[in-house]
């Protein structure tokens, strides 16, 4: 079988920033696979050679069997792009855009017209179809985005961090209209900087920072780092050593913060281990301002994954192109 | 080989086998066209700009400049102030394809299968269309001020022609300063760099009015030849009375000045886009 992805030693230096510095990186048909990394950790770095938008300084790089470098016009025959900014015309109803990429997918007008009616059916827009995108919400302007690489039929779709500065309904919505991909058979590959995100769409995760840190299933890269986290505050930063021995009964290696009064630590069983943590607090007799029970953080995934914080390099996203 | 294939997800996606290069031109150039007329502020604006601009060259800076010859000073700017219009109209080029590179529009079509050419190509069509708009509205008001045809109503199409294609080289200019300055406000700075080619040039006064270095600079420059060709034909022996060479001469000369724009701004436009 082809891998629908695959990407071997890929490097590219902006200037002095390496963005990616050795990427490596398969991916089979069927998955959806997602790209998990902190802010200039060359995420988008990464989909842009995919997207034959940039050329990599070094590595080879293959879209479904097809040499990215060597033959980015086949390439684009079989990706789809939704970037981060939502690149859609404002001037246009959502319909006029999803029909012009169609057409520019090489379909006929009466094709593109069908495509148009699939995708905003799909995407659930089709009561605001003719409304001009200018007078979309953020959400729905995603939506088209996503939508516009939808009037084609891509093999593999890349979304650059697809809800990043959405409201929490829109990211819901969004997150829905991925998932109806994936069951429908696209592959798919993204980024994000959340990990909720990664862990709802994703069947393969690869925390990335240039290069691969860590990849697998989220149940895998999850045992790793610990499945819940559980954080006491306390009143009296004196007490935080005593918690801090508590805690170390409950899960492995807690942290403590003392400037924010609190420790935490990662537990693989939580609900069933913040009892026990508060049974132990009381019997010490440490007043606790407040107890969580929350999910790990982007940072203590790599902090557990990597033993270093997730640093952000130097040049921001954006700029890297 | 047989099982590689028999193993393949039967609900593989054929190809997309992407727009020709004539069709994805027409479909971006489509999409101009829409954007123009959904945003009229784009071409209102811009309108009573130059109208604004004319009125203040005729009237109040026009009492003071001599055309160093029989030929009025309002059939003398007039043609010259229709030639300079797409210029001015064109500037408006260099920020739509900034915005466009901006805000990922650029990425998304340069990510489809369709010939990166047709991006500029369309664009520059929709932008010629304008510039027809453009030029008629600069003709209307410049009748408007109380400019008069002396030349033949041919040689008047001949120039209005001549415009449009001075337009649409230096459309390629301004596509070229759009997609290096890659924000709005960067290329609007680099489109005001043509200023200076606007007024060191024949357009609203005679360049034999300047003082020596600048009067050069005026001589060759492109846009003399262009200007003094549109005036040559529109004003008919008054203006040709100014001029040092006939009006053939200057047609020819602004002609092969446009194609050499063309040529150059053409390919590093796509060189540009096409570099990744």
């Amino acid at each position: 079988m082809t891998p629908i992805l695959e990407a071997r030693g890929l490097v590219k230096r902006f200037g002095k920033t390496q963005a990616l510095a050795g990427m490596d990186l398969v991916v089979n048909p069927g998955r959806v696979v997602a790209l998990l990394g902190p802010n200039g950790a060359g995420k988008t770095t990464f989909v842009r050679a995919v997207a034959t938008l940039l050329r990599p300084d070094a590595g080879t790089l293959r879209v479904d069997g097809i040499d990215a470098l060597r033959k980015p016009a086949k390439v684009r025959q079989v990706v789809g792009l939704a970037g981060q900014f939502a690149a859609v015309e404002e001037a246009m109803t959502g319909r006029e855009n999803l029909e012009m990429v169609g057409r520019l997918f090489g379909l006929s007008r009466r094709e593109a017209k069908a495509a148009a009616v699939r995708v905003l059916d799909q995407m659930q827009l089709t009561a605001d179809a003719d409304r001009l995108v200018r007078t979309y919400s953020g959400g729905m302007r995603r939506r088209i985005d996503l939508g516009i690489s939808l009037t084609g039929t891509p093999r593999l779709l890349l979304l650059d961090e697809p809800t990043t500065g959405l409201d929490p309904g829109s990211r819901i919505q969004l997150w829905d209209a991925i998932r109806s991909l994936v069951v429908s058979g696209t592959d798919i590959l993204l980024t994000t900087q959340y990990l909720d995100e990664a862990d709802r769409l994703a069947s393969d995760i690869v925390i990335d920072h240039g290069r691969v840190i860590a990849a697998g299933t989220p149940e895998e890269l999850k045992t790793r780092a610990g499945d819940d986290m559980i954080e006491v505050h306390v009143r009296d930063a004196g007490h935080l050593r005593a918690v801090s021995g508590v805690l170390a009964t409950i899960g492995h290696d807690p942290r403590v913060d003392v400037g924010a009064r609190r420790a935490y630590v990662a537990a693989d069983d939580g609900s069933r281990r913040l009892m026990d943590a508060l049974r132990a607090l009381d019997a010490e007799g440490i007043t606790v301002e407040d107890v969580s029970l929350r999910r790990p953080t982007l940072d203590e995934v790599f902090l557990a994954l990597t033993g270093k914080p997730a640093q952000t390099t130097g040049a921001p996203e954006q700029e890297a192109s | 080989m047989t099982d590689t294939l028999a193993l393949a997800p039967s609900r593989r996606a054929a190809v997309n086998p992407g727009a020709g290069l004539w069709v994805s031109s027409l479909v971006v150039a489509g999409r101009m066209v829409r954007k123009f007329a959904r945003t009229p502020q784009l071409i209102v604006f811009t309108t009573i700009q130059s109208a604004l601009f004319l009125l203040m060259l005729r009237f109040a800076f026009g009492g003071a400049i001599g055309t160093g010859g029989s030929l009025s000073y309002v059939n003398f700017l007039v043609p010259g102030f229709i030639t300079t219009t797409v210029l001015w109209a064109g500037m408006g080029a260099a920020t739509g394809v900034a915005e466009d590179v901006e805000h990922g529009f650029v990425d998304r079509l340069r990510s489809l299968p369709i010939p990166r050419a047709a991006v500029l190509v369309g664009r520059s069509l929709a932008d010629a269309a304008l510039m027809v708009w453009a030029l008629a509205v600069a003709a209307i008001l410049g009748f408007a001020v109380g400019f008069r045809l002396t030349g033949s109503i041919s040689g008047a199409l001949a120039a209005f022609g001549l415009c449009l294609v001075f337009g649409f080289a230096f459309e390629w200019v301004f596509i070229v300063m759009g997609l290096v300055g890659g924000t709005a406000q960067a290329a609007q700075s680099m489109g005001l760099m043509i200023t200076p080619l606007v007024f060191l040039s024949s357009a609203y006064v005679p360049v034999a009015s300047m003082p020596g270095g600048i009067r050069q600079f005026g001589e060759i420059q492109p846009l003399t030849p262009m200007v003094n060709a549109v005036r040559g034909l529109a004003t008919g022996p008054g203006g040709q009375a100014l001029l040092e060479h006939s009006t053939g001469y200057y047609v020819g000369l602004s002609l092969i000045w446009a194609a050499a724009i063309f040529v150059v701004f053409g390919l590093l436009a796509v060189a540009r886009f096409a570099r990744r």
